[in-house]
């Protein structure tokens, strides 16, 4: 099943009076169920591409449909419900809430989505249980390790049972060893059916996804799958 | 939708206090100008309730249906000196003018003097006032001995020597005992109490004064104070409040006549009503209450653009967390409610401690005025405050409400 399909997507940025072409002609297709890294030299246009696809911005040029929608016309509160009901964010710098608990944060999403207030603590609780912090639900961000609050990212990422996952760099920040923690954590998340797209620069992480895209100078230089994982799954989505 | 909002309501609110304890002196500080607002706006009104109860009670001892006629006008619209110069009214004038009133009225003359001493015994104490006149004062000016009686027509007719004495004169002369029947001695002519005034309290004007009278048979008061060709002033309480316009017609008509004034001068005395206080009273009040309103107003502005300021750096401070808000699907509304409700509980904080701090001044007023801070006034205060808050917190606000996520997540 198809949930994103990208056509000759570009992005430009004025600064000044210099034209900076982010993204030249990107055409994608993102399937349910598929694990996807984003590679590529720095400044290739990653990140952008990724907040594209996160619907945090909006193409210069292009079509960009999600799920049928085609996400270029829609307007600020439009694209907000998009972020907020479909898809999942994990970031480089965690970006998580720091004056709030592990529990809250990941009842974020859920707040914005009007979810009753027993119900939301207890996805909450039950998404920070599924990243093994079960014991640290009311710490806040600075009570805990990298990896914990990358964790608490993931959770809240998952707490609205989105389409998709998009993780920039996630494990930008960590040592290889948490590094690793978080990719079997998303390893353990894809296998349940999720669809994943992760940016990053390390080849042993980007050998964990089973497609991986190459981009230079915001052109796509190569997409190949690069081993049998995509198995696509129809039923059961959610953790 | 409407749970939507109430949601982001809630949630802002928390949000709100919990920015606003992590930064408790800057909240503080920030509200100054509002506080300050607010304290001017709750003494001042306390003040004018203060006034105001204190006029009411001074003023209606004077009566609305009574007149007071006198050479002088209480609210001078003539030169106070030009007044100075007329003949005074006399014993001849308030007769004639008893006699030939056509309403149903009671006349009393007055005349006084301040400041004499009365002695008691080994006591001695210093009158206010001295007051002499009739048996109808008692009508004109509704003070009803508390102890005691007035002096009837016929001891006033026979210029006997009795006398009503003030709350204040009967407590300094005759501390815990009864002073009715004892004579007291005024320039060493003896005078025997026969009543004792209710307490009259301290008023706007001359409470104090009226604690302290003395009331004689205005011919006794002649004799014991020498005053025989002095000021005098005529009460006349009318029987009939509605007919007071045309009373006062006619008593000018008559005192023109008595006194002989020309036709083409102008009238020598003035009749004066309680109504001229209210007059004088409404003007002063308003005064002060649009000093009132322009301090409020003033300093609510400075108030408004310290919280818009510091709104702007909360804004600027907290730009990460727009982003992260906006990344897991924060609505622009719900962003700018947010800041919205952080702006107005910033204000209402402001307005809460204003209020403390106006209670305990208020209460202090009260020694003075008998006042108590009003409700009202303190319910308007707290919206005020909120919508303060609500329309300098706007600009910020929205700039939070409009931010770019990914811009917003790139703020260092
Ligand atoms: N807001 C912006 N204004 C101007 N230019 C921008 C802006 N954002 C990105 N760019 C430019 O677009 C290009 C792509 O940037 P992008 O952040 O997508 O790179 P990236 O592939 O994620 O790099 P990295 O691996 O370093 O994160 C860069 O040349 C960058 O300078
Ligand atoms: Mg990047």
């Amino acid at each position: 099943m198809n949930i994103i399909t990208i056509e000759h997507i570009s992005k430009i940025y004025q600064v000044g009076s210099e034209e900076v072409r982010a993204l030249s002609d990107v055409s994608l297709n993102i399937n349910k169920n598929e694990y996807v890294a984003i590679m590529g030299p720095s400044g290739s246009g990653k990140s952008t591409l990724m907040n594209m696809l996160g619907c945090l911005d909006t193409p210069s040029g292009g079509i960009y449909d999600f799920k049928g929608k085609n996400v270029s016309l829609m307007d600020d509160n439009q694209l907000a419900t998009i972020r907020n009901k479909e898809i999942g964010f994990v970031f480089q710098t965690f970006n998580l809430l720091p004056r709030s608990d592990a529990l809250h944060n990941v009842e974020l999403p859920l707040i914005y989505a009007g979810v009753p207030t027993a119900e939301r603590r207890d996805r909450a609780r039950e998404a920070l249980i599924s990243v093994g912090l079960e014991d640290r639900i009311t710490h806040r961000p600075n009570e805990l390790s990298g990896g914990q609050r990358q964790r608490v990212a993931v959770a809240r990422a998952l707490v609205t049972n989105p389409s998709i996952i998009l993780a920039d760099e996630p494990t930008g920040n960590l040592d290889s060893k948490t590094g690793e923690d978080i990719m079997s954590l998303f390893n353990i998340i894809y296998e349940k059916g999720n669809t994943i797209i992760l940016v990053t620069h390390e080849e042993y992480i980007a050998n964990h996804a089973a497609r991986v895209i190459r981009l230079k100078d915001g052109f796509v230089e190569k997409d190949y799958q690069v081993s049998d994982r995509y198995v696509p799954v129809n039923n059961n989505s959610s953790l | 939708m409407l749970r939507l909002i109430l949601i982001d309501i809630l949630e802002g609110t928390k949000i709100s206090l919990k920015s606003l304890t992590e930064n408790k002196i800057r909240s503080v500080l920030t509200t100054l100008g509002i506080i300050i607002g607010i304290v001017a706006v709750t003494t001042m009104s306390t003040a004018i309730v203060g006034l105001e109860n204190s006029f009411t009670e001074s003023i209606s001892r004077l009566g609305n249906d009574v007149l007071f006629i006198d050479k002088f006008e209480w609210f001078n619209t003539t030169d106070f000196r030009e007044a100075r110069n007329r003949k005074d009214i006399d014993l001849d004038q308030f007769e004639k003018l008893k006699k030939s009133f056509s309403q149903k009225a009671y006349f009393s003359p007055l005349k006084r003097t301040f400041g004499r001493t009365v002695k008691y015994k080994s006591k001695s104490v210093t009158a206010g006032m001295i007051l002499g006149t009739s048996n109808y004062y008692e009508k004109t000016s509704s003070s009803i001995p508390e102890k005691g009686r007035y002096f009837t027509e016929m001891e006033y007719e026979a210029n006997r020597n009795v006398c009503v004495i003030g709350k204040d004169i009967a407590s300094g002369l005759f501390d815990k005992d009864d002073p009715l029947n004892k004579h007291i001695k005024l320039n060493n002519t003896k005078v025997e109490v026969i009543g004792v005034l209710e307490k009259q309290g301290g008023g706007l004007f001359g409470g104090n004064t009226l604690d302290g009278q003395i009331i004689l048979p205005l011919r006794v008061y002649e004799k014991i104070t020498g005053d025989k060709k002095g000021y005098m002033r005529i009460d006349v309480k009318l029987n009939d409040i509605r007919q007071v316009e045309d009373a006062k017609a006619e008593i000018r008509y008559l005192m023109r006549l008595i006194r002989k004034v020309p036709l083409d001068q102008p009238d020598d005395f003035a009749i004066n009503q309680q109504e001229m206080f209210r007059r004088m009273y409404d003007q002063t009040i308003g005064v002060v209450a649009t000093a009132g309103i322009v301090i409020t107003a003033l300093s609510l502005f400075v108030g408004a653009i310290g919280i818009m300021n510091i709104m702007f750096v909360s804004v600027t401070e907290r730009t990460r967390e727009i982003g992260i808000r906006k990344a897991i699907g924060a609505k622009r509304w719900t962003i700018l409610i947010q800041f919205l409700i952080e702006a107005a509980i910033l204000c209402l904080l402001g307005g809460s401690i204003g209020i403390l701090i106006s209670f305990p001044l208020s209460l202090v007023i009260n020694q003075f005025l008998p006042t108590a801070m009003p409700l009202n006034i303190v319910l308007l205060s707290l919206s005020v405050s909120a919508l303060v808050g609500i329309v300098s917190g706007m600009l910020p606000a929205i700039k939070a409400s409009k931010m770019d996520p990914v811009e917003a997540l790139r703020y260092e």
